[in-house]
Formats: structure tokens, C-alpha cells, sequence
């Protein structure tokens, strides 16, 4: 399936997009009245590109049909729920068939087999375990080929690092801005995670990284840091790049992605960056035609190195929500983030901070200096914020205060990261 | 020779920080002689010189300070008008730079101590040794 020729993989989209168009039609007036708006009806889906004329889903949909308005199925069929944590809004809710559930797993599966994991392996799951999808979509997917799971949860760093000695983990996967914690705790207890440990595989996401937050992860720690993609929505965390890490992989058979242009809708070119859409092919309690994530990315369809087939979206750049506009001008924190960790004086640890004075937007980066950029010049040290200004400068185009805080003065976190504090009343 | 052992300390500009440094040192039975702080708008330099530098270095690079250990000088000056003249035209006539300097009395003798970090260590101590000042070493700073 995996390296299926790319007609043959289209051939096979066009039955499941029909199909699935057909089965929302018929089972949810949400779509019925939706498809009516737009004046389409499932007959008018002959070839792929007809894709277009269907219309688009939001998360605003899941908000005001909640919780289960925009279910396909009698609840009977659900065997598992999971609700976002609502934290930029009304929650949303999820529910899975037994088919669903066998979907998610199979594509986590592939994902976990691209990077090198099997049956040798012990990955630890330091992933939320509960109503967030990261813990259990991982516990499925790692068991599913053979690799014992270690079901770690988040918290509770230090046992976290003991357990990964003693039971000897190859791979973890949680959120990258944890795993940097994970990795100066360890620090503290005298343990090195190259040296001490047989960890050789992480697999992060839940948040925007960026490629240089990559680069120091795996220079300090002496791991591969793989990339993991997916939202609740659309299951849970679903796919990762291979052990090329050159793009995520989307597996075409379960999930038809377009990128638009956020502002036209229209679909762009590979290559072009843009917002991912995807609709999901295989899915049943929920399923979910052109939703729009909010992510911002680039599709590539040529086969990867790997032989893999299926088209790799780039690294996200980030989510429609999270980016930033300041004095007019559009930031994302992972652009932040590129810059910081470029800069080997100071940790990976960083909060943004966007306030207002008069009426002018003043953003504010709080980075924490580590010992290797510590001189006790106040020169120097002047000199290595007015550097991180300028640096932050050339890449955003708008000036940035620099803080430099001690190590430890900005909040670590378990699952998410909240580096972005906005003060500025809309 | 060994040099004196300075201990500088990155902290943030509020209330409390200062008090957390010196009840680590107080903890650890670790003494300060001389103590100076540079403070550079949202953040300082603490700069200080202890009985027992390394100890010192130890219990607040544990207790997670962003700590490091600078060499520094330090001479005796006459505690009269002109003994830090002598001194400082002293290492700028052979154009050696003063990073910074900060000086205490001492209780026992009517000298004063200057300690001096410089961009020459060597010929700041060449210098002032042929001019006849005298430059402590780390045991009679431990002994103050």
C-alpha cells in the first residue's frame, strides 16, 4: 500500500471519496444542508478535482453542532470518545467506531515502521493519556507492531528518566518543549541522555517546532527527532516523517489533503505554501469533508526517497490561530523559535510576550541565558541581547525587546507549551 | 602563582534574588569578602570574592544559579588620597584594560584591596609586582 504507484493510489481516492461523500449525504443533515447550500449533490463527484465544488468543514461546525451533532452514526456504534481541551473555545468531541479506532492505528503503524521502530523496541508514551488523543493513539499505533509500550503519560519527569534507564527506551514520544525538560532534568540528576540511556528515536509533536529546535535536540541529546502530525478531528496524532525526515508522510488511501490559499479557498501548487484541508476517506463516526485544520504547510507529491508513494506535507509553520499580527505585521512563534535556538548563549526555553502601549503593539521575547553565554561583563551581555534583537529583526521585520531571565525562569511544560502571552485587548 | 577565584552570578533584576544568593552561601558556611553589583536594566552581575571559592561556585551552580568563576586581581593600595592613582596609571601606561574594579577596606591593616578583572592578567601582575605592589594571593584572602 505504502508504495502503491501514485494513479493507482488516485484511482483508489476517487472510490473512497465518492463513497464517503455519498455516505455523509446520507446520514447527516449537517452535510445535507451544506451540499444544498452550495447546490451539490454527491452524484456531481466524477474525478478528484470535483473535490472543489464540495464545501469546506471548520472547527466553528464541531463547536455549534456539539457534542455529537455532526456524528453519521447512531451512538451505539461509538466505542471510544476523546474532546479537545477547549482551550481556545467550546470543546469539541470526537467519537470512533471500532473501524475508526483500526484506521488510526494502522496509520500510526505505518508511521511508527518508517522510522525504523519494531518489535525490539520500547517506546515511552510521555504523551497525555485520557481525554487528549497523543497517549492512547501512540499506545495503539506502537503496540500494533510489536514494540513494547511504556505508558509514561505526562509528569512526573524524574521517574520519566529512571524508567527510561531501567527499562531500557528506545523512543519517546511527547511534545518537544517536554522533552527538552525532560533532557536538563536528566542533566540535573547526573544522567546524559546520549551516554546513559538507549534512547535513539523521539517522536514529537502536539505543538510547532521548528528545524533548528531539531538540530539542537538531537546534538545534545545524540537522538533522531522525528516530526508527528495530526489533530483530534481527524483522529489524533496520525502520521510522522521516515528516517529521512524530509516530510510527513500522509497516508492517501484513509485521508485526500489539499492546501489552499487561506484567503481565496482556491487549491495552490506543490510546493507553495498554504492552509491544509484534509477530508478523511476512511473514517465513519465523524468523518469530515475539506476540513480546514488552520495549519499552515506545503504539499509535496513526488515519492520520497524512501520509496513511499503517499504525498509529505513540509514542517507546519504553524496554525492560523497561533500566528501573531503586530504592529500590522504577521509572526509566528516558530519563526521566533528558528532564531532563539540559533543562538547557542541562550536555552530552548522562550516566551513571547505582545502588550500594548498607547497604541503602538510592543513584543516583548523572554529567553533564558544559559552557562555557556554567561560573562560576567555587563558589555558582553548587552552585546548578546542587542545581537538577539537584531537577529529577530532581520527574520520578522518588526523590533523585538529582548529579556535575558535566568534558566528556570520560564514555565516548562508537560503537554503543551504556552509560550505566547498577549495582553492587548482586541 | 594562583590567581583569586571571583565568582560571578547572572540574576534577574527583583526582590528576593539577592537575599537567595546569600542565604546559599550563609547555608554552605561560605564567607564573602568583597561583593559588587553591576545592574544593566531587567538583569545584573553579581561579583563576589569568598573564603572558599570552588565551594561556593558549587552550592549555587546547585541550586541553579547561572554561575562562573573569573580570575581576577587582587593588589594592596595605600588607604591614602593617590593609592589607586598609583595603580590604575600604572597598568594604563602599558596599556593594559581595566574590565572592572571594585575595592574594600579590610579590618586588620590600614591597607585597602582593589580587585581588578583586566584584559592581561600576566602583565598587569608584571607591572604592578616591579612598581613594589604588593598582590594578594588566595590564601590571604581566605585569611581577611
Amino acid at each position: 500500500m505504502e508504495r502503491m504507484p501514485a494513479e493507482d493510489l488516485k484511482a483508489l481516492q476517487l472510490d473512497r471519496l465518492k463513497a464517503i461523500t455519498r455516505y455523509v449525504y446520507d446520514h447527516s443533515s449537517f452535510y445535507r444542508q451544506r451540499f444544498a447550500e452550495a447546490g451539490v449533490t454527491p452524484d456531481d463527484v466524477k474525478e478528484l478535482d470535483d473535490i472543489t465544488k464540495l464545501p469546506f468543514t471548520r472547527k466553528v461546525d464541531l463547536r455549534n453542532t456539539y457534542p455529537t451533532g455532526m456524528f453519521c452514526l447512531p451512538k451505539n456504534w461509538v466505542v471510544r470518545y476523546h474532546v479537545s481541551s477547549g482551550t481556545t473555545g467550546k470543546p469539541t468531541v470526537v467519537g470512533y467506531t471500532k473501524g475508526d479506532i483500526e484506521t488510526w492505528t494502522e496509520s500510526l503503524a505505518r508511521a511508527l515502521t518508517s522510522i525504523g521502530l519494531g518489535r525490539n523496541d520500547v517506546i515511552q508514551v510521555g504523551y497525555g493519556y485520557g481525554l487528549f488523543t497523543g497517549g492512547l493513539g501512540l499506545h495503539y499505533g506502537a503496540e500494533r507492531i510489536g514494540a513494547a509500550v511504556l505508558p509514561t503519560s505526562t509528569g512526573n519527569t524524574e521517574r520519566q528518566i529512571e524508567l527510561m534507564q531501567d527499562l531500557e527506551s528506545t523512543a519517546i514520544a511527547c511534545t518537544p518543549s517536554y522533552f527538552l525538560h525532560i533532557a536538563e532534568v536528566a542533566e540535573r540528576m547526573g544522567i546524559s541522555i546520549k551516554e546513559d540511556t538507549k534512547l535513539r528515536a523521539g517522536i514529537f509533536g502536539a505543538e510547532p517546532w521548528s528545524l533548528e529546535t531539531r538540530k539542537r535536540i538531537e546534538d545534545t541529546t545524540g537522538i533522531k527527532a522525528y516530526d508527528i502530525y495530526g489533530t483530534s478531528e481527524i483522529s489524533g496524532p496520525l502520521f510522522t516523517e521516515c528516517q529521512h525526515q524530509n516530510g510527513i508522510h500522509v497516508w492517501a488511501d484513509m485521508f485526500l489533503i489539499e492546501i489552499i490559499d487561506p484567503k481565496t479557498g482556491e487549491q495552490v501548487e506543490d510546493g507553495e505554501r498554504g492552509e491544509l484541508v484534509v477530508t478523511t476517506l476512511n473514517k465513519w463516526a465523524m468523518p469530515l469533508i475539506r476540513y480546514r485544520i488552520g495549519d499552515l504547510t506545503i504539499k509535496e507529491s513526488e515519492p520520497c526517497e524512501c520509496g513511499r508513494t503517499h504525498p509529505r506535507i513540509m514542517r507546519i509553520l504553524g496554525r492560523t490561530d497561533d500566528m501573531l499580527v503586530i504592529r500590522g505585521i504577521n509572526v509566528f512563534p516558530s519563526q521566533i523559535e528558528s532564531v532563539l535556538m540559533n543562538i547557542p548563549e541562550v536555552g530552548p526555553h522562550y516566551q513571547i510576550i505582545v502588550s500594548r502601549e498607547g497604541a503602538l503593539d510592543v513584543m516583548k521575547v523572554r529567553v533564558e541565558l544559559t552557562d555557556r553565554g554567561f560573562s560576567d561583563r555587563i558589555g558582553d551581555l548587552m552585546a548578546l541581547n542587542r545581537r538577539i534583537s537584531k537577529e529577530l529583526k532581520n527574520v520578522l521585520n518588526i523590533s523585538a525587546e529582548v529579556e535575558l531571565v535566568e534558566p528556570g525562569v520560564i514555565p516548562r511544560s508537560e503537554g503543551k507549551a504556552k509560550r505566547v502571552i498577549d495582553t492587548r485587548k482586541v | 602563582m594562583s590567581e583569586i577565584k571571583q565568582i560571578s552570578l547572572f540574576v534577574e533584576n527583583r526582590p528576593g534574588r539577592m537575599a537567595k544568593v546569600s542565604k546559599t552561601l550563609s547555608d554552605a558556611g561560605v564567607n564573602i569578602r568583597a561583593m559588587t553589583i553591576a545592574e544593566a536594566g531587567d538583569f545584573g552581575v553579581i561579583r563576589m570574592v569568598v573564603d572558599d571559592p570552588q565551594k561556593g561556585y558549587d552550592v549555587l551552580r546547585n541550586s541553579g544559579f547561572t554561575v562562573s568563576m573569573t580570575d581576577v586581581l587582587a593588589v594592596e593600595m595605600r588607604d591614602t588620597p593617590g593609592g589607586l592613582y598609583e595603580i590604575v596609571s600604572a597598568l594604563g601606561d602599558n596599556n593594559i584594560n581595566i574590565d572592572y574594579a571594585y575595592a574594600f577596606v579590610t579590618a586588620k591593616s590600614e591597607k585597602a584591596m582593589l580587585i581588578m578583572r583586566v584584559d592581561d592578567i600576566e602583565a598587569a601582575r608584571r607591572t604592578l609586582s616591579a612598581r613594589g605592589v604588593k598582590i594578594a594571593t588566595p590564601e590571604e584572602i581566605q585569611k581577611i
